[in-house]
């Protein structure tokens, strides 16, 4: 099939690509093998916009930007290794890891979390602030899977993977600001959740160590975020319907 | 269908019936005097009159907000075609005292009247509040006999959308609820949008601490609201409105359901207002204690029903709002201006102000200040004159250390800039922000780094969590705050906390965290000394 | 809004007063659905009417607007912990609400609510154990020129001191024991 949309010119930190017209900055950075640290973005999801890990610069104007919801536009300057956004990334991770319990030699995801790729990559070696240390109660009543909240970064991948993909709702963030805490629904435990379907799509997204498998050991959790994309891939185009259903 | 209201009869009735007595006692009943108990006070004037057989001499008019509410309960004696006079601190035994030497007297009674010439009131310049203090809020009478409801007729009877969108760019208003965005280009992208179904929300989330303006003209003044609603309905082509009030002004949302039910009556909303094509249904909805709904998309979430949390933009309300509709949103402050343009038009209004922040601007003045209240100026008036003018200056001798405006989205500005108009290219250049119009008033007792670190708590309190920057950013900040605060910080945790202001600056995800920093920058940019007088080092060698 | 949604809450051809639940209180929630044609739009609407008329959220009222609206539990749980203020616990006898807005800050107001509470040994924003008295804070109660603000069981106090706020609440207290 050929793309007929129309594409643009932009560049990322001065390197010329080839964007399309209704693409977001990441997806276009994505298509031209442009690294852009992000982590509440996920394909075949809605766009949350809430990590703020992707942010970027563009051209003079001084305002950052989430690259996972901002579109392209023809010669766009898209910056995204300057001094400013990596000190910005840094503290973000900072933050992130000082919120909750992030620590890696215990986690079932140690060397498979993209938490943990993503400080590898913006070289945060240390944390500046203190940290939180929350004591947040760990919900492990389903038969399948375990939910750790303090290792809980709230991208929301599981909420709206739960609500936009399976369509049952069985996740949603309660509280706000730092008391935020995601909630099975009315605050139950997992296990007795009416609504859960035990599809596993939320543990496949997460992308740390919060959601896991029951039984894992340390580092023996990986998850499966890809997955998501092809479920979306596949039911827009209607894949798994007769022609005649695919109206 | 009834027949709408004719205007000009109900304005001959009302001049009627003001002539009927020859006195005429009107009572401030608006909250600030309610607590200070004017119910008592009005309850004893109206039992006084009915005992004495003054019934025919006398009316008792409760009335909304006077503006100088430390005085209160204010009361006002008007005698027909006469003189006036104001008094303040009327308890149930003065307010007797006072009806007495007037009716019965002829004469005032200077122990408690206050002289309406001193600069408090004459320095005023009242557009927003012009019915404060003179009409009763209550009746929609009241309202029509001062001028209400006359610019919607005019609007709908001898203008099109279009004018009525061209006077509003003349008059060269900017929305009052923060950032100054121009209100024509608002409306106008609205009455651009494509589609039948377009939605106009007058944003009533006042969280500001220290502001209440938006409650007062709810309360006080609710048909001019309605009225602005409907003016910019009409210049917009939309058909429903919501006003959206926070639970905490009770009295506000008790008012507005009751004035929009009596509008419906009068054909001033509903279907045909006034007998011409133009419908428009209003509808009151209600907020549930969160400081970030005062953002636009975050509001819009919470009038569908949902947690208030903000989303990205683009696209703006304007193109995809509520329920994925066009939608504007206005700030009830704003919305109180139309009418008044309309009227008087839009020349007048770019008269008043400076040229490019025009009209007029309600702040409420609090904290440590002589006259405490509700004031309107001409934008452009500088800060010394509503500060030592208007409110008295400091009193009990101390001096003024800063001025807060902007509440925890602004700044603290120093008595070194005492001399800047006060309008919103002056305050953003100080650090600061025009907001909603809180201007709280500190003296030299007042420590800046604690009001720095009662600012972050609330931005801290009322994050919605949603993204990184704010949700654990202002944790940090306050943390570092508390530990500077507590005389344990050091050098790097200034550093550090000014590294972090300027993450949560840049890349937080809506006004509220972007703005959270404002008071520990401004306050660090103009007290630093005393920040550096706090750390562990300087207290340890000095 | 599609006839099965209307019957969810059983407001069908029932006597009034005598609701399925056995507590005939939850006709005033079903009546305010009703007017408000079960639109999913009316939740915050709807939890302010069951507060007003429960006196607190509890989960089984949480639960029954859930259904009544045809909403996920989660959703409707994430919403009424958003907003500041609903509660999720029966209110104590007494209610002290301290104004911590800008005005009332200046002039004090933190010390007010850190003697009340060590006095009367409640945290503020909670309830006495013996559920005696409940500390809130609120925002801005937009009164500032009375600053220090004080709301004591409704009444609207101007220009508190620690002192004049300690021995009201405890004249309050006293009076019941």
């Amino acid at each position: 099939m050929v793309d007929r949309r129309q594409t643009v010119a932009v560049t990322f930190d001065g390197v010329d690509a080839e964007g399309v017209v209704g693409e977001s900055v990441l997806e276009c950075a994505r298509r031209n093998g442009v690294t852009i640290p992000s982590l509440c973005f996920l394909e075949g999801l809605s766009v949350w916009g809430g990590c703020r890990i992707c942010v970027v610069e563009v051209a003079e104007d001084h305002r950052l930007r989430p690259a996972c919801a901002t579109q392209v536009v023809p010669d766009m300057e898209i910056k995204i290794e300057t001094p400013r956004l990596r000190a910005y990334r840094k503290s973000i991770l900072e933050l992130l890891f000082a919120e909750g319990n992030h620590v890696c030699a215990v986690c079932v995801s140690n060397g498979k979390c993209e938490l943990q790729d993503m400080a590898v990559h913006c070289g945060m070696d240390h944390v500046r602030y203190d940290y939180r240390s929350p004591l947040r109660e760990i919900d492990a009543s389903h038969p399948k899977y375990v939910f750790d909240p303090n290792r809980c970064i709230l991208c929301t991948r599981c909420v709206r993977v739960c609500d936009e993909i399976e369509g049952a709702h069985v996740w949603d963030v309660s509280y706000r600001g730092e008391q935020a805490l995601l909630v099975t629904e009315m605050n139950k435990p997992w296990g007795e959740s009416l609504s859960c379907t035990w599809c596993g799509k939320c543990v496949a997204v997460c992308p740390t160590g919060s959601l896991a498998y029951q039984g894992r050991a340390i580092g023996e959790m990986e998850h499966d975020p890809v997955m998501i994309k092809r479920l979306a891939v596949a039911r827009s185009r209607n894949e798994w319907l007769y022609p005649e259903e695919s109206k | 269908m009834a027949a709408p209201i004719d205007l000009h009869e109900v304005t001959e009735r009302e001049r009627e019936e003001r002539f009927r007595t020859r006195w005429r006692v009107k009572a401030c009943a608006s909250t600030a005097c309610q607590s200070a108990g004017a119910g008592q006070t009005i309850k004893a004037i109206e039992d006084a009159v009915e005992a004495e057989d003054m019934m025919l001499e006398v009316q008792v008019i409760p009335t909304g907000c006077m503006g100088l509410c430390s005085a209160g309960p204010l009361v006002r004696v008007l005698r027909r075609g006469g003189d006036k006079a104001m008094y303040q601190k009327v308890t149930p035994e003065t307010g007797i005292k006072i009806l007495k030497s007037h009716v019965l007297d002829e004469e005032t009674l200077p122990e408690h009247e206050i002289d309406t010439e001193i600069p408090f009131f004459s320095s005023q310049e009242r557009v927003v509040l012009a019915n404060g203090g003179v009409i009763n809020p209550d009746r929609i009478e009241s309202y029509v006999a001062h001028g209400g409801y006359l610019a919607l007729e005019k609007a709908l009877k001898t203008m099109k959308p279009k004018h009525v969108l061209e006077e509003i760019r003349t008059s060269g208003l900017r929305g009052r609820g923060g950032a100054g965005y121009p209100t024509a280009s608002k409306w106008s992208l609205l009455a651009a949008a494509p589609g039948e179904t377009k939605y106009i929300v007058a944003n009533g989330d006042e969280g500001d601490p220290g502001a209440y303006m938006d409650r007062t003209i709810m309360e006080d003044d609710p048909h001019r609201l309605l009225e602005g609603i409907a003016l910019a309905a009409y210049a917009t082509g939309a058909n429903q409105a919501y006003i959206y009030v926070r639970a905490e002004y009770p009295r506000a949302i008790e008012r507005l359901d009751r004035a929009i039910r009596v509008a419906r009556r009068n054909r001033l909303l509903g279907r045909k207002i006034l007998d011409t094509k133009f419908d428009l249904s209003v509808e009151v909805r209600i907020g549930a204690g969160a400081f970030v709904c005062g953002e636009e998309t975050a509001l819009l979430a919470s009038i569908e029903g949902r947690r208030g949390i903000p989303r990205l933009r683009p696209p703006y309300p304007t193109e995809k709002g509520l329920w994925g509709e066009p939608t504007m949103i206005n700030n009830v402050e704003t919305l109180a201006n139309i009418a008044p343009i309309i009227n008087n038009g839009g020349e007048w209004f770019a008269s008043l102000g400076t040229p490019k922040s025009t009209g007029t601007k309600v702040f409420a003045l609090a904290g440590d200040i002589t006259h405490t209240g509700l004031i309107e100026v001409p934008m452009g008036t500088k800060l010394r004159d509503i500060v030592e003018d208007i409110g008295g200056g400091v009193p009990d001798g101390k001096g003024f250390k800063a001025a807060q405006t902007g509440g925890p989205s602004g700044g603290c500005i120093p008595a070194k800039f005492l001399d800047t108009p006060v309008d919103y290219d002056s305050l953003r250049e100080l650090g600061s922000i025009m907001g909603s119009g809180g201007l709280i008033i500190m003296n030299e007792e007042v420590r800046m780094p604690d009001v720095a670190k009662y600012f972050m708590e609330f931005s801290m309190d009322e994050s919605c969590g949603k993204c990184t920057p704010c949700r654990a950013g202002t944790v940090q900040m306050h943390n570092l705050l508390q530990r500077i605060t507590d005389g344990d910080g050091t050098k790097q945790d200034i550093r550090d906390l000014e590294h972090l202001c300027s993450v949560v600056r840049d890349a937080s995800l809506c006004g509220l965290g972007q703005a959270a920093p404002n008071p520990v920058m401004s306050t660090l940019q103009y007290f630093r000394s005393e920040y550096s007088a706090l750390l562990r080092e300087e207290v340890a060698h000095g | 809004m599609s006839d099965t949604m209307r019957s969810v809450a059983g407001a069908s051809n029932r006597q009034q007063g005598d609701h399925p639940s056995g507590d005939n209180r939850f006709d005033l929630v079903d009546k305010h659905l009703k007017r408000g044609r079960y639109a999913q739009d009316q939740l915050i609407e709807t939890l302010h009417v069951a507060q007003d008329v429960f006196g607190f959220l509890s989960e089984d009222i949480l639960v029954y607007v859930a259904r009544a609206l045809k909403l996920p539990p989660s959703m409707v749980y994430g919403v009424a912990t958003f907003y500041e203020l609903f509660t999720f616990d029966p209110p104590g006898d007494h209610s002290c609400t301290v104004c911590t807005g800008t005005a009332c800050f200046v002039k004090g107001a933190d010390e007010i609510v850190a003697s009340v509470s060590n006095t009367y040994n409640v945290p503020a924003g909670k309830t006495a154990e013996d559920n005696s008295l409940t500390l809130k804070t609120a925002r801005c109660l937009g009164s500032c020129s009375l600053a220090p603000v004080v709301v004591f069981d409704g009444d609207v106090l101007s220009h508190q001191t620690s002192e004049s706020t300690v021995s009201l609440v405890g004249a309050a207290l006293g009076g019941d024991a």
